[in-house]
């Protein structure tokens, strides 16, 4: 099952009949259908009816993208219908308003469909009363151990309790206890004691992911999640079920007891473990990372990430990051280094220069590439980096922005076709300087003994490789969580990232210093903020006029390609 | 004079009846399904024509026949309800997971008579437009699962069953299902979702309606064990003539499982609503009254999910006069016709017909806790009021029978029953937990209140601590 994408590059659906209800007293228009979880027309609920009219139904079990299980009993609502006589016509009251007959009983707003004329209360002392009784069930045989829960802070039952919750607690029996800190896969902790059962997990793994996983044991309230015997919850999706989780449950082993959530600041950002650019948060204190969560976008990703994806981000931290700016062995100033680099690339004779940048940098910094490219009559490539997909999330193409370097010319259609040339022109002398950004070349055919040839190896990286080692001019750049930008994923939507931490020692975002070096070859002195540069850059480049750094959003723009 | 009206145990119990086939051939057996296979399309003076299916179907709805599991849903309106445009198959599921604590009706049949069930599941699959169907038996029928085995074998044999019935073309065949011993799947949602290997969890209504969405999500027909046979019956006589035994909106017979304090517990066969409670309890042909010395304290008249009456009280109840009209009537609770109306109507269900009597030697708290330890123990856990509440009303009930009991206690099992009940639940057995507690506690409050003064003054001045210790002695092993 593939996660639902919007219809922006489809045809306008067609007309959906509007039906008029009642939510506490306000008159609202909603569709008759609109999309369930698989984003399939199907018969517009109360739930859904609510949110059109902005009244909040509070909910533990229901979640828009996972089939409705309505176990919870949280979102239950009062409500009527107009009173029918035998004609089938609505019976009126003496105003002319039609007559409504009140449901003796409640129903779950997460799974009834509303009708013509339908009025739902939710605001009643019955309802409250609803909520505050399950509320308490709740809770009866929860540990209550918020102190030192992973949950507190982004915790559905801390939340409720706070509108609905008692001060004190009605229970004086015998708490059931449950099995604690059970390793239910490699990255996944489960607290048997903090479930309640909602069954968004099981659901997730199930009809999501496609791996029966996960299943409940006993009865009432033994109940308890778990795997089968000798089995794991080991898929690549599975640390979605700790987003997923309303409480503390299931957590993360990778963050879990690190920090307290209210203490992280979340800066929107975009994966770059492969082409599909899940939209993502990183969740930062000072300059530390601490996790990364999926950011929702219905045209990427919907609200999930891949396992591998979420926890890619360790080597941001490394101690052995390139820290300062190295120009033949000597540590040195940028202003320094690059007057020396401008000079040397302004009188290079044309043909003799080469650029070797990388898919994983940002549009911006491979335009900027490309103009570089463009001054020196360069030759220039991308290093490309395959690996396997699956039916869900994950691109064969593991680069973030293999489409950003063939919009700016960087590399052609396939990534990689001129590494060949490149080598063989360092080979019979032909080019001289070599410029990389973000790439171990030694592994991509151009081996020591070639790069023992030239006269000037430029390299700009992140971390230290046989690249960097051979560096003559090595500048230190920034991961995509230091620095702001923008990067077009494997369907050319042409998403931005921002920064969220601040890079190591000297290290500088490399559309930065890029930008500066292009000016000083080339001449011209543009903006110094990203958002100019994107503009810019949208001004020069065919495919991305029309775009601006404002209007790309949160959600990104989809680019006819 | 009241007396037993057997219809459907007519030959159960006769000397000399055995379960099978040529015993059961003997007695008339697959005779209605012969006449219901020979039926011809009937043209209407309207021009339209109807086909023995539909005829079938309304004979069931002439009938009157309400469904004898428990919620006494009229059958000829479900089987009207079934999606038949939807070119999917209908199954027809025979719900013989008879657990409701105090019935022991539908066990009569299987064990003693299991052709009679199986005529009845031909004639109704055959009404339907069934052509698999499927018996769902409770686990612990373990030699009813076998019974119905042979019996299938030997009506397939006879030609009965299987391919090309009796020469007619049509189809059918009938799958012995055995549950795993939940109380659960007797809820046909749960017993679906079971049946096709799963945890049986009923399904949310909307949108699984069996009667569209049911097995496999196909349009699916659930009945119970005494339904089924009743409309081999209805057959037989024709709809008209069924809907004149017992009484209106409550006709044909039904078996009532007396059980209790009585001199003769048993099943007996009753016209519905011919018959009140205190024929049944007191009469010599049914329960021949309490045992010696003891007084009557209270009645369960459908189960133990079904509200308790309390001895002595007086109850209004709609009763229809002679020349037609309604009117009320006070009536003491033994006087109240055994129906599904008026005993609804009295605040309670006739359910599965499974009457327990009580006298004063009970004490209702322990009757209570005896209830509460049952539905603790068999609520499936999916939806939050009734796994968190069924268990908390039974560590209360747990703590007030070992000796710590708070004078509060009666309010709050109130208290947590009133937030289970009233559809708050995926599935009745939410309401099924709460109606006793609800029932028991109001009516009996004086008997919790009491046990609870005992207890506290028995505890005296103890501190807090020790009455901890007193509920962690009640805390007993797993449910599992």
């Amino acid at each position: 099952m593939s996660v639902a994408r919007t219809t922006e590059s489809k045809p306008a659906p067609p007309e959906v009949e509007k039906i008029r209800v009642k939510v506490n007293g306000r008159e609202i228009e909603v569709p008759r259908l609109m999309p369930d979880w698989q984003g399939k027309l199907a018969p517009t609920t109360m739930l859904q009816a609510c949110e059109a009219a902005g009244v909040t139904v509070p909910h533990y079990c229901y979640h828009p993208k996972l089939p409705v299980a309505g176990n919870c009993r949280m979102c239950l609502v009062e409500f009527g219908t107009p009173a029918l006589g035998p004609d089938r016509k609505p019976i009126l009251n003496p105003d002319g308003t039609p007559k409504i007959v009140k449901s003796p009983r409640p129903a779950i707003a997460c799974a009834t469909p509303v009708s013509p004329g339908m009025e739902i209360y939710t605001n009643t002392p019955t309802v409250k009363a609803m909520r505050q009784g399950v509320l308490e069930f709740l809770l009866i045989n929860h540990p209550l151990d918020c102190p030192i829960c992973d949950q507190a802070g982004e915790c559905k039952l801390q939340e409720y309790s706070v509108d609905y919750g008692q001060s004190t607690s009605r229970f004086v029996e015998a708490k059931v206890h449950k099995p604690k800190a059970v390793q239910l896969g490699p990255r996944i902790v489960f607290d048997a004691e903090r479930c309640i059962l909602c069954t968004r997990c099981i659901r997730f793994t199930r009809d999501i992911v496609g791996d029966d996983a996960l299943g409940i044991i006993n009865r009432g309230s033994y109940n308890t999640i778990t795997t089968y015997p000798g089995t794991f919850f080991d898929n690549n999706y599975s640390l979605n079920t700790v987003d997923l989780c309303p409480v503390g449950a299931l957590t993360s082993k990778d963050f879990r007891f690190q920090m307290r959530v209210w203490f992280l600041k979340e800066t929107p950002s975009i994966c770059t473990s492969c082409a599909t650019g899940c939209n993502i948060t990183i969740w930062s204190r000072g300059n530390k990372i601490y996790r990364y969560t999926p950011r929702e976008n219905d045209a990427v990703n919907g609200p999930w990430m891949c396992d591998y994806g979420r926890l890619n981000f360790k080597w941001i931290g490394r101690d052995d990051r390139l820290k300062d700016v190295i120009v033949r062995g000597q540590k040195t100033t940028w202003a320094a280094a690059l007057n020396e680099l401008a000079d040397r690339l302004k009188h290079a004779p044309a043909g003799s220069v080469a650029i070797i940048a990388s898919a994983r940098q940002s549009n911006e910094e491979l335009w900027l590439l490309s103009k570089l490219k463009a001054r020196l009559g360069a030759f220039s490539d991308s290093v490309p980096r395959t690996g396997e997909a699956d039916k869900l999330l994950v691109n064969a193409d593991k680069n973030p922005n293999s489409n950003g370097a063939r919009l700016t010319g960087i590399a052609g259609s396939e990534l990689g076709a001129n590494l060949g040339g490149i080598a063989s022109g360092i080979a019979n002398g032909k080019i001289k300087t070599l410029i990389v950004f973000g790439e171990d070349v030694t592994k991509h055919g151009l081996g020591p003994d070639l790069l023992a040839r030239l006269d000037a190896l430029i390299v700009s990286d992140i971390l230290p490789n046989e690249t960097t080692r051979r560096a003559h001019y090595l500048l230190p750049g920034c991961a995509h969580a230091e620095k702001s930008g923008s990067f077009t994923n494997a369907a050319g939507r042409v998403q931005r990232f921002l920064k969220a931490i601040e890079p190591p020692g000297d290290a500088r975002p490399e559309w930065e210093f890029l930008h500066e070096l292009v000016n000083n070859v080339v001449g011209g002195n543009g903006a110094r903020s990203i958002a100019h540069l994107f503009d810019e850059m949208a001004r020069d480049i065919p495919a991305f006029r029309s775009l601006t750094w404002a209007a790309l959003g949160d959600r990104g723009v989809e680019l006819k390609i | 004079m009241p007396s037993e009206y057997r219809l459907i145990l007519k030959h159960v119990d006769q000397p000399g009846y055995t379960p099978d086939i040529e015993c059961y051939l003997r007695h008339g057996g697959y005779e209605v399904l012969r006449k219901a296979l020979a039926l011809k399309p009937k043209p209407l003076p309207d021009g339209r024509v109807l086909s023995p299916q539909e005829q079938l179907r309304d004979e069931v709805m002439r009938s009157g026949l309400r469904g004898r599991g428990g919620a006494g849903f009229s059958c000829g309106l479900k089987w009207s309800l079934v999606d038949r445009k939807s070119r999917k198959p209908i199954y027809l599921i025979c719900n013989a997971d008879e657990s409701e604590p105090g019935t022991f009706k539908d066990r009569q049949i299987i064990y003693k008579d299991p052709h009679q069930l199986l005529e009845g599941i031909i004639i109704s699959c055959y009404a339907n437009d069934v052509h698999l169907a499927y018996i769902y038996i409770r686990g612990e029928f373990v030699e009813g699962a076998k019974i119905l085995e042979r019996a299938i074998a030997e009506a397939k044999a006879h030609g009965f069953l299987g391919k090309n019935i009796l020469g007619t073309g049509y189809d059918l065949e009938i799958y012995v299902h055995r549950g795993a011993g939940a109380y659960i799947c007797g809820e046909e949602t749960g017993l679906i979702e079971s049946l096709e290997g799963k945890r049986p969890y009923p399904r949310i209504k909307p949108p699984y309606y069996p009667a569209v969405l049911g097995l496999y999500q196909c349009p699916t027909i659930v009945n119970n064990v005494e339904t089924l046979c009743a409309v081999k019956h209805i057959i037989a006589m024709g709809g008209t003539e069924y809907a004149k035994l017992g009484t209106p909106n409550n006709t044909g017979t039904r078996i009532v499982s007396l059980s209790g304090h009585v001199k003769r517990p048993g099943y007996y066969e009753v016209e519905v609503g011919k018959v009140t409670l205190r024929d049944l309890i007191f009469d010599p042909v049914f329960g021949g009254g309490l045992r010696d010395g003891h007084t009557l304290k209270a009645i369960i008249p459908g189960g133990v999910s079904a509200k308790v009456f309390k001895a002595g009280e007086r109850v209004k109840v709609p009763r229809r006069t002679p020349d037609g009209k309604e009117t009320f009537a006070e009536l003491d609770v033994l006087d109240l016709p055994y129906d599904f109306d008026t005993i609804a109507a009295a605040g309670s269900m006739s359910g599965s017909g499974a009457i327990i009597v009580l006298d004063d030697s009970a004490d209702m708290v322990e009757v209570l806790a005896n209830i509460c330890e049952f539905f603790a123990h068999e609520s499936c856990g999916q939806c939050t009021p009734c796994r968190e509440g069924a268990l908390w009303m039974c560590k209360i009930l747990r703590r007030m029978i070992n000796g710590g009991g708070r004078k509060i206690d009666a309010d709050e099992l109130l208290r947590i029953a009133d937030n289970i009940a009233g559809g708050r639940t995926i599935c009745a057995f939410g309401d099924a937990c709460a109606w006793p507690v609800l029932s028991i506690v109001s009516k009996f409050k004086d008997e919790f209140i009491a046990r609870a003064t005992a207890a506290e003054a028995r505890r005296g001045k103890q501190t807090v601590d020790s009455e901890r210790g007193a509920q962690c002695a009640a805390e007993p092993v797993s449910a599992n």
